[in-house]
């Protein structure tokens, strides 16, 4: 089916123009993609689960009777160059978002890579946080400030890994010529995650390690 | 000239007219997305600034880091999430999303506080 003829196709939904963005590339009863649909309504409930677990730090982190506390510990300089690592993943996200629109699939295979890498160093810098932290005497199980905050980042971090393994994915099928202009959507889609799992990391780098 | 004139094809020129067709819109180019990355990156290293300061109150603290952390928030969400642009219908579904958890969170804490202060007080 042309581009046009899917254009005919779509129904004009209420609020849903059918040339708006997020017009889908087959026909849906709503004229919006199911499948970005679905994903912004993932987003929004993963605001749910982030919410009660920075809320729940919030609450614990000064209640420890025991152990190292938040001072004791953060290495902001260090935690600095992380987060500037994971916002720079964003902007090669956004680029790998951009080339594929345009139909540049080797350019986005390479902004796809260098996304994979960065969120690599994040998390070998989270890595290499808790590794610290345990070795100062910080443990999950030491105070209820330790088991808040890697509970909380330990979240943020698998997100960001399960992230890592999607990226890869895509790569590999784009050498399999899987990943064309047509399917720019599924780039598109994933890039959401992605960007998502930067603005956690933007409220926890304020919340937690900033603001005493 | 319109979003419709040209059928480019390297980064950092606009998108082809068959995809601003089918979207209705424009993506940022790589060069507005590079900018927005600046900005991004700027409004971080004045965050990390207020690490360095003497001795700050958490309230000043709260009061300069907590507009720049709401800042870099919406330009991800407009710029590299395009919700600037995007379907209004996707807009209200992470923004609802987003306002639940923010009131359900901030009353659970009230709630938490009000709590232990008359169990725990001073």
């Amino acid at each position: 089916m042309t581009e046009t003829a899917v254009d005919e196709a779509l129904p004009s939904a209420a609020g849903a123009e059918p040339h708006a963005h997020g017009a889908p590339s087959h026909e849906t009863s709503t004229g919006i993609s199911n499948e970005k649909l679905a994903m912004w309504v993932f987003l929004g409930s993963d605001c749910l689960l982030f919410g009660g677990l920075i809320s729940t730090y919030l609450l614990l982190r000064h209640r420890s009777t025991s152990g190292p506390g938040p001072e004791d510990v953060f290495d902001i300089p260090f935690t600095s160059v992380s987060s500037f690592v994971l916002l720079m993943s964003s902007l090669t996200m956004a680029l790998a978002v951009g080339a594929i629109h345009r139909g540049d699939v080797r350019r986005c295979r390479t902004w796809l890579v260098t996304t994979a890498m960065l969120g690599g160093v994040f998390i070998a810098g989270q890595v290499y946080e808790f590794t610290s932290f345990v070795k100062e005497g910080l443990g999950y199980t030491t105070n209820i400030f330790g088991s808040a905050f890697f509970t909380l980042t330990g979240f943020h971090g698998v997100h960001v890994s399960v992230g890592i393994i999607f990226l890869m994915s895509l790569f590999v099928m784009s050498l399999r010529g899987k990943i064309t202009q047509e399917s720019a959507e599924t780039v598109e889609i994933f890039g959401l995650y992605w960007h998502f799992v930067d603005i956690v990391w933007i409220l926890i780098f304020t919340v937690v390690y900033l603001i005493p | 000239m319109t979003a419709t004139d040209v059928e480019p094809t390297e980064p950092g020129e606009t998108m082809p007219a068959s995809h601003v067709e089918a979207h209705g819109h424009q993506h940022p180019s790589d060069r507005q997305y590079a900018v927005v990355a600046i900005i991004l990156a700027v409004i971080t290293a004045a965050e990390v600034g207020t690490y360095f300061m003497d001795d700050p109150s958490t309230a000043l603290l709260a009061g300069m880091l907590f507009p720049m952390m709401i800042a870099k928030f919406v330009i991800v969400c407009g710029w590299f999430m395009h919700l600037r642009y995007d379907n209004p219908i996707f807009r209200r579904v992470f923004v609802f999303g987003l306002l639940l958890a923010v009131v359900v969170y901030v009353v659970g804490m009230m709630t938490a506080f009000e709590f232990w202060s008359a169990v725990y007080p001073g």
